[in-house]
């Protein structure tokens, strides 16, 4: 394990911790709202945001897939070290963090059980950049409609079909996420 | 003050992720109970160890906390929650519903509109809307599973044959976004509309039976009815005898061994505002100040 | 008149004040010490720790104390504390078999290795009220201490009499098992539950309850022909592995009760019968509990020994697990008190206007 590794956590890990999953959870409640998630530096690839929610989210019983560039030494060592969670195969997986191309095929992580459906994954895709334009979402948590730059349609829409199983997802870039819940309606603009 | 013996909102950090990760499936299933490992509380289970938890995992130092039961935010046991938030959290409170970011309840909706940003957290005895059909756990899981609701229609149309009315008048059932039958904890049935399109966030926890439900903002809540005996929410056909409000839900005050009644707004906050505001019921504003 | 509830802080705080002067009684009396209660009120503070899943005699002791002797708020009492303290690892499984025994009785053998030692039992007193005890005189040690066997004397190896059956295939099995138990305290109860997962509901659960369940059984409703191999009391040492050292150190001891009991036999055409077990372990010296905890145990093996669901309470494990809880049971059983005058309002309101509709009806039809 490098010194790296060592920083870029929380300093006061309550607070931050807290006001961190508030901004989660509107993300997650208002889908198409952005919002700022601040107080961690992970080692790249890996964004700010993402950081943040891994050290919010993540702990020992909580396992972890790093897909593509994000499983890398330091990735692994900063996560290991700042949350203990096992990094395991995309199955396996509470928590999945990588770019979009790398996170596929979707097909590969838990989608919940007819009876237990919150036992699934939940996604951490990161994004060269998020703005409320592009496909148009309605559903739980939106008025009317809301818009959000999403790398595609297709998979979100065939997700939303197995409702109430499915993934659930944070679209992150810097230090911007956005959420993406299951039951959300995703239609090309 | 914050008590320096207990982490801040007294759970440990695990335990709070623990609960923000339920939390967050909640809202991705709207309806649907999360299990979630809930702890014991310094306060017993029945008192809002649920609601209790689902607060604390959602506190930051800069919130603003309600708390209410029946109502009111000076009932003995809202005044001890927030009293244990003020000292484990060191957050501000307040009785103003509109003032308020987190506010927590015991069976009532406050009557003024919630607002974006704000967070209505139930305390639940049962969560299970099912459960006084069907004690069992795991044919309750199944029922929801098939969305197997036929059981909830079948009680519902007893009450209409036995009645000529629906006869649940509280913790009355509803559909959310036309999946999952969720119970709303025992609100009276007038307050079920407010479940519906809220601009807040709705959560519900329940200690005792490990369990955490999520209404997203703008989520679709329907209560359950037939299409000849549509649903009505109901109070007391009275107006507030202190502020004269006639569209908000009344408490029935004994005042004396005469059959002597008044009614009055559940909702202390709101009653008062509308005082503050010049609205004065039948028996005025003067018989108020003298009791205070 | 209209008398608001107002001034629900100021009564708060009065009650309390109120509470803690109860507590403390006649100050003209010597107040009563966590150390003498854990000296000598130990069966009150072994039931604490057992039922609040946590072995520190002392806080228990304290507990007891600050409840003013109610036993199920002071098991809350150690709740609330345990789930606020964190966790370092798990300890090794304890070993029963190298237990410092200070009780060991078996019911289905005159005599066995290792021996029947009595130990500190209420089972042959005379219930008879002692007023000496009242007279504030000690009541004298026991006389013949020096007749006791010398200290120095190695203990006879003491084996599980349930192994001495096992040797002879004449008990069932347990499979052993290296996968990590749940941990009820940590993970909300999934059904249908593992049987580590109903041991673990059912060394924490209420003694009284676990008690009436078992004797349930007893009386028919469920019967399992128990016979108590084996109740052991003593010490174990726990053991920790420290992944640094590379083995196991043993980090304190703690007082354990264990039943073991040999129930009716199984058996069907493939497999010669056997008897079958129930376990029971549970915290200090608390036989009534591990000896009702191992009936129940037994009663809710039904499905995996192949028997039948005759629908009795102690077979039914959703009903057993759901309720064996003291703390989550008092809790919701006294929250009833906590004002419900909202939904008794709405209550109210529609059984006028049914009466109201009915009389109508009525006056309508005469």
């Amino acid at each position: 394990m490098t010194p790296e590794a060592l920083l870029g956590g929380f300093t006061n890990a309550p607070v931050q911790s807290a006001l961190a999953f508030r901004s989660a959870l509107e993300a997650l409640a208002r889908p198409g709202t952005l919002h700022n998630l601040t107080g961690a530096l992970p080692p790249p690839p890996m964004s700010k945001a993402a950081g943040v929610l891994v050290l919010t989210l993540c702990d020992g019983t909580t396992p972890v897939h790093l897909a593509g560039p994000h499983d890398c030494a330091q990735v692994r060592d900063w996560i290991t070290f700042h949350t203990g969670a096992p990094l395991v195969a995309a199955d396996k997986a509470i928590f999945a963090i990588g770019t979009w191309a790398a996170l596929q095929p979707l097909d590969r992580y838990a989608i919940g059980q007819p009876d237990y459906p919150d036992r699934s994954v939940t996604l951490i895709a990161e994004l060269r950049a998020l703005t409320q334009t592009g496909p148009r979402l309605t559903g739980p948590g939106i008025k009317t409609e809301a818009r959000l730059s999403l790398p595609e349609t297709a998979a979100f829409a065939q997700n939303r079909l197995q409702f109430p199983l499915g993934f659930d997802c944070f679209v992150t870039a810097a230090d911007l996420v956005a959420g993406l819940p299951r039951s959300t309606k995703v239609e090309a603009a | 003050m914050t008590d320096q013996a207990y982490n801040f909102a007294y759970l440990d950090e695990q335990t709070k992720r623990m609960i923000r990760r339920a939390i967050l499936k909640g809202i991705a299933v709207p309806g649907y109970q999360v299990p979630f490992a809930s702890r014991e509380m310094p306060m017993p289970y029945g008192w809002g160890t649920g609601g209790v938890q689902v607060t604390a995992a959602c506190l930051t130092p800069v919130d603003v906390l309600k708390v209410i039961d029946q109502g009111a935010d000076d009932t003995t046991n809202a005044v001890s929650i927030r009293k244990f938030f003020q000292r484990t959290a060191g957050i501000a409170v307040t009785e103003a519903t509109q003032e308020a970011t987190i506010i927590q309840t015991r069976h009532r909706i406050p009557e003024t509109s919630l607002t974006t940003g704000q967070i209505l957290v139930y305390q639940v005895p049962i969560p299970e809307p099912l459960r006084f059909l069907e004690p069992r756990e795991t044919e309750t899981r199944k029922m929801h599973e098939l969305e197997e609701y036929g059981l909830m229609h079948v009680k519902l149309y007893e009450d209409i044959a036995r009645h000529g009315t629906i006869a649940t008048s509280y913790d009355y059932p509803v559909k959310v976004e036309g999946r999952y039958v969720m119970d709303p904890s025992p609100i009276p049935k007038f307050d079920n509309p407010k479940l519906s399109d809220s601009p807040a966030i709705q959560l519900f926890g329940a200690g005792r039976e490990q369990r955490i439900y999520a209404l997203p903002p703008y989520t679709n809540v329907v209560s359950l009815d037939f299409d000849d005996h549509p649903f009505q929410p109901s109070k007391a056909p009275h107006d507030c005898d202190l502020c004269g409000a006639a569209d908000s839900y009344l408490d029935e005050v004994i005042t004396d061994d005469q059959g002597g009644r008044m009614f009055v707004c559940s909702d202390t906050d709101f009653c008062r505002s509308r005082r503050a505001a010049g609205h004065v019921g039948r028996l005025g504003s003067a018989a108020v100040e003298a009791s205070e | 008149m209209y008398v608001a509830v107002k001034g629900g802080e100021r009564a708060i705080d009065a009650a309390h004040a109120w509470l803690a002067e109860e507590r403390r009684g006649d100050t003209a009396i010597a107040e009563l010490s966590v150390a003498q209660i854990r000296a000598q009120l130990a069966l009150a503070v072994n039931r604490v720790m057992a039922e609040g899943s946590l072995y520190d005699p002392d806080l228990a002791a304290l507990a007891i104390k600050q409840a003013r002797g109610d036993l199920i708020e002071a098991v809350f009492l150690i709740r609330a504390y345990r789930t606020t303290l964190p966790r370092f690892g798990a300890s090794r499984p304890i070993d029963t078999a190298a237990m410092d025994l200070s009780r060991r009785i078996s019911a289905t053998f005159k005599d066995l290795p290792g021996g029947q030692i009595l130990g500190p039992t209420f089972d042959y007193t005379h219930r008879l009220l002692d007023f000496a005890l009242m007279a504030e005189g000690e009541a004298p040690m026991t006389p013949d201490r020096a007749a006791a066997p010398p200290e120095s004397a190695p203990p006879e190896p003491a084996p599980h009499v349930t192994e001495m059956l096992n040797r002879e295939g004449l008990i069932q099995t347990e499979a052993a098992s290296d996968a990590v138990p749940p941990d009820l305290t940590r993970e909300p109860m999934e059904l249908p539950a593992t049987r580590p997962l109903r041991l673990q509901a059912l060394t924490r659960g209420d003694e009284g309850f676990v008690l009436s369940l078992a004797y349930s059984t007893q009386r028919g409703y469920g019967r399992t022909h128990a016979f108590v191999g084996e109740l052991r009391i003593g010490a174990v040492a726990v053991e920790m592995d420290i992944p640094e050292l590379g083995f196991a150190v043993q980090i304190g001891e703690v007082e354990v009760t264990e039943c073991e009991t040999v129930n009716q036999f199984i058996g069907s055409k493939t497999e010669p019968p056997q008897f079958t077990r129930g376990y029971g372990l549970v915290f200090g010296q608390t036989e009534r509990k591990a000896i009702s905890m191992s009936l129940v145990d037994r009663a809710l093996r039904w499905k995996e020994l192949g028997e039948d669901f005759v629908g009795v309470p102690a077979q039914d494990e959703e009903f057993v697990l759901m309720h064996a809880d003291n703390v989550q049971a008092t809790g919701f059983l006294e929250h009833i008190k906590l004002p419900h005058y909202v939904d008794f309002q709405s209550e109210l309101e529609l059984i006028r206007r049914l009466r109201a509709e009915a009389l109508q009806l009525n006056e309508a039809a005469e």
